[in-house]
């Protein structure tokens, strides 16, 4: 119920909010199915990862030079994009998930910065840091133009409400059961006869799926392919959005994703430095509310919420 | 015929050994008490049984299949099931979703809500379902460990302490618990309370320094002088 | 030039980077082996010991101004970090994964204040003596082997007192660890933390007194390097990038592996930048740190089981 009112309020949001902020909107929408994407991983199998960018990059880039190079309609890019996030998530899990913990991380974060060095070295095609923008002509779906603000809105929505209600679907599932339980106590649920390192596994290639996804129509609905999206940044960003909102909540990415982007968004005009914010919130977090935002609803209002 | 067999185990940790060369048979239906003083390797034991410790040698075999090499995950679904020393249930879900993940390996849709109804009434715990598991008392967690347990439905149910930290109240509980499901299920019980064991096995095993050092129906092994020379020199379990 | 003398060309400036490197990596190595947490900031506390260097070289000209750099630059970091373990890590009761969040906040906490006091730019600090030696090299000419002095083979006085120090450091380093009594508690801690703290052994004032010497440690590479590098904001990446690669490589925590390992990085570093493309030699490093930690996690050097 309060899943859809969200995706309900964000339509009416369409009708209603002037230019500057429909268009942020827009924006937060995409990244915050991104930050969906690592909520599965983090907040509900319990798995940090510190390489999501990789994913996120993977379907930006697969959209991007398909659509670029190899000269795919929008449709056919935004299917490379997905394709090549499953391939590169499943890849990196298999050789990751042998690991835990903090080598976990740590293994993450180094494929993500190969990835990242990857791109760079190819500037030929990727064009490296400086990136390349979408012909106009790419970016028409089903005769729709993703580049128009309305379409482009709708489209976004679309996406958050997919990625939401999935989320959603997931975590009541037998299958999200059996993850929650496996972030709480792994060693028990191998004893009760489950598999845990395949649920992991399938877990981490959902997420980085989902996470490619929504690089690959960020790419497409703002018109940009660059290397910035692959940084170390864009891995650490969505574990802020997730940590501020709650990890391990269906509604906590989206509303740590919105607060943080308008947090940048009104401290980069006053300074450079409005990573500033950024660490401030992760120490902060770390320190005085790991449960995020609608960790501590959760525990002070209403138990049940998912 | 045997449900379980194991021949030669042996586990070393960094030099020292810790089960050498054991070889057990558990019959179909028995319920066996494995008891030693601490350091005599029984948690090791049950640990390589239930695939949790890989074996620097020997065999397990269940139900007269061989499954040394299969992960602890394979051996649950044959027909395992442990419940740990140490409390480990799913302190943040509610106890019915503790018992639903333990049965749900075996039965899915409708008979998934009465197999859970069912193991919590076992234990008495079924006033209790929706409550969150982390906020039980600690007899509570203990009991709703074995539910799970039963849950799954095993032929052979190894229980690590099962009554370590239990009231007496509670002990009586378990101990009736026990006798109910004796004849229905294999049960292999690691346990310190002498009492318990007494009460409840048909047969014992004593381990001590990692070896076999005796096996018997409960009144032999009170006799036996070699199992009271091993408490008396290097143990201290043998009244608690 | 010839590749021989190329070869010694790049051999030499592979030492340099190799000394300033293990000092950085050792400081790392320590704190992971004592406390075993992961100090993502470590690069920033090297940038700011670059930065400190240039402050206090502009405070004080000449050659009196960078010795006083090499004091105050460590000092000053040591005792940030010191003040940053007690009011954050300490809080955090060194949980391994949350210490990583933390850090990573620390980092871009530090790095985005240096933005905004510092600036933007590089700048130079110079060294308080710079001659050049030209070095010979032997060659087989008409007249039979022959020394010659071929043009751009040489290194500077710099360079070498670089080495050298950093040598001195590492071996006090290792006097401190091997023969005081404080030196000896480290030991102790890093070995069984329980028993230490049996044993009356204030843990946390020897984990503090070990995050300071590990970020002192990284901001007198710094204040070494300096001269030949120039101080910047982002100058804490590749330093941080480089010692995670020594200390996992070299055997997580362990000193001596950590020293074999930055000389050897540090060596094919100076040699392989000079024949490949920088990025291609960071894609293949990158991958191999996490290659190492899937598939040998107790580093090339490190002994097996524990």
């Amino acid at each position: 119920m309060l899943h859809l009112g969200l995706i309900a309020a964000l339509l009416a949001a369409h009708f209603l909010l002037p230019a500057y902020h429909h268009g942020n909107l827009a924006r937060v929408m995409v990244l915050a199915s991104y930050a969906l994407a690592y909520n599965l991983l983090f907040g509900y199998t319990g798995l940090l990862s510190l390489g999501h960018a990789l994913f996120f990059a993977a379907g930006l880039y697969g959209m991007g030079m398909g659509v670029q190079h190899l000269g795919l309609g929008a449709g056919a890019g935004l299917m490379l994009g997905i394709a090549s996030g499953a391939v590169v998530s499943a890849l990196v899990a298999a050789l990751a998930l042998r690991t835990s913990g903090v080598a976990f991380m740590i293994v993450t974060l180094m494929f993500a910065q190969a990835g990242f060095l990857t791109i760079l070295h190819f500037g030929e095609w990727t064009r490296g840091d400086e990136g390349f923008v979408l012909a106009q002509a790419g970016r028409v779906l089903w005769g729709m133009d993703l580049s128009a603000p309305g379409t482009r809105y709708l489209a976004a929505l679309v996406l958050f409400s997919i990625c939401l209600l999935l989320s959603l679907a997931l975590v009541r599932a037998p299958f999200g059961r059996v993850l929650v339980a496996i972030r709480e106590n792994e060693e028990r649920v191998r004893m009760l006869g489950y598999d845990t390192q395949a649920h992991r596994f399938a877990a981490m290639v959902a997420s980085g799926t989902m996470a490619a996804v929504a690089g690959a129509v960020y790419g497409m609905l703002f018109g940009y392919v660059g290397a910035t999206f692959a940084s170390v940044q864009y891995s650490i960003l969505p574990l802020l959005w997730v940590l501020l909102g709650g990890a391990g909540t269906v509604l906590g990415p989206f509303i740590g994703t919105l607060f943080m982007f308008y947090l940048i968004d009104l401290s980069s005009g006053l300074t450079t430095a409005y990573m500033l914010i950024a660490g401030v919130a992760l120490v902060g977090l770390t320190l005085f509310a790991p449960q995020g935002i609608m960790g501590e609803v959760r525990r002070r209002f209403w138990r049940g919420l998912p | 015929m045997s449900l379980l067999s194991v021949r030669g185990l042996t586990r070393d940790f960094d030099g020292l050994r810790a089960v050498d060369g054991v070889d057990l048979d558990l019959p179909e239906g028995e319920v066996r008490a494995l008891i030693g003083p601490n350091g005599a390797g029984k948690t090791t034991l049950v640990g390589m049984i239930a695939g949790r410790i890989a074996p620097t040698r020997g065999q397990v075999i269940f139900d007269g299949r061989d499954i040394t090499r299969l992960p602890a995950h394979r051996r649950m679904r044959l027909g395992m099931a442990y419940t740990f020393q140490i409390t480990s249930v799913f302190a943040g879900l509610s106890v019915a979703e503790n018992v639903t993940l333990a049965a749900r390996r075996r039965v899915r849709g409708a008979g998934l809500v009465q197999a859970v109804t069912q193991a919590l009434v076992r234990v008495g715990l079924e006033a209790r379902a929706d409550q969150v598991a982390g906020d039980l008392a600690y007899g509570h967690q203990r009991l709703l460990e074995i539910a799970m347990g039963l849950a799954q439905r095993p032929r052979l149910l190894i229980l690590d302490e099962p009554t370590q930290g239990l009231s007496e109240g509670e002990i009586e509980g378990f101990q009736a618990l026990v006798r109910d499901l004796a004849g229905e299920v294999t049960i292999l019980l690691i346990e310190h309370n002498m009492a318990v064991v007494m009460a409840l096995a048909e047969r014992i095993t004593v381990m001590a320094g990692g070896r076999i050092l005796a096996e018997g129906t409960p009144l032999e092994i009170h006799a036996n002088r070699a199992v009271q020379a091993a408490y008396l020199g290097g143990g201290d379990a043998a009244d608690r | 030039m010839e590749f021989g003398p190329h070869l010694m060309l790049a051999t030499l400036e592979g030492a340099v980077t190799a000394a300033v490197l293990a000092l950085t990596a050792a400081g790392l190595s320590l704190v992971f082996g004592v406390m075993r947490v992961v100090n993502i900031a470590h690069g920033e506390f090297f940038m700011l010991g670059a930065v400190l260097a240039w402050w206090v070289t502009q405070a004080v000209a000449g050659p009196w101004g960078f010795a006083l750099a090499l004091v105050v630059a460590p000092l000053l970091v040591g005792a940030l970090a010191v003040a940053a373990d007690v009011t954050i890590l300490k809080r955090l009761s060194y949980d391994p994964e949350r210490t990583i969040v933390a850090t990573i906040g620390l980092l871009y906490i530090l790095q985005q204040l240096t933005l905004m006091t510092y600036g933007p730019d590089a700048r130079p600090v110079v060294a308080p003596f710079n001659a050049r030696i030209a070095l010979p090299w032997l060659e087989r000419g008409p007249d039979g082997w022959a020394l010659t002095w071929p043009w751009g083979l040489g290194i500077t006085t710099w360079k070498l007192t670089v080495i050298g120090a950093a040598g001195a450091v590492l071996c006090a380093l290792w006097l401190f660890l091997a023969r005081t009594r404080v030196g000896l508690v480290m030991r102790a801690t890093q070995a069984d933390r329980e028993m230490a703290t049996a044993f009356g052994v204030p843990v946390e004032r020897v984990y503090a007194l070990t995050f300071g010497l590990g970020a002192g440690m990284a901001a007198l590479a710094a204040v070494l390097i300096v001269p030949i590098q120039q101080a910047h904001y982002l100058m804490g990446a590749d330093p941080l990038l480089l010692s995670f690669i020594v200390v996992i490589i070299g055997g997580l925590g362990s000193l001596p592996g950590t020293l074999l390992a930055a000389v050897l990085i540090g060596l094919s570093d100076g040699i392989i930048s000079v024949f490949f493309s920088p990025t291609l030699a960071k894609i293949l490093a990158t991958l191999l740190v996490a290659l190492v930690l899937v598939f040998r996690p107790q580093g090339l050097f490190g002994a097996r089981g524990r």
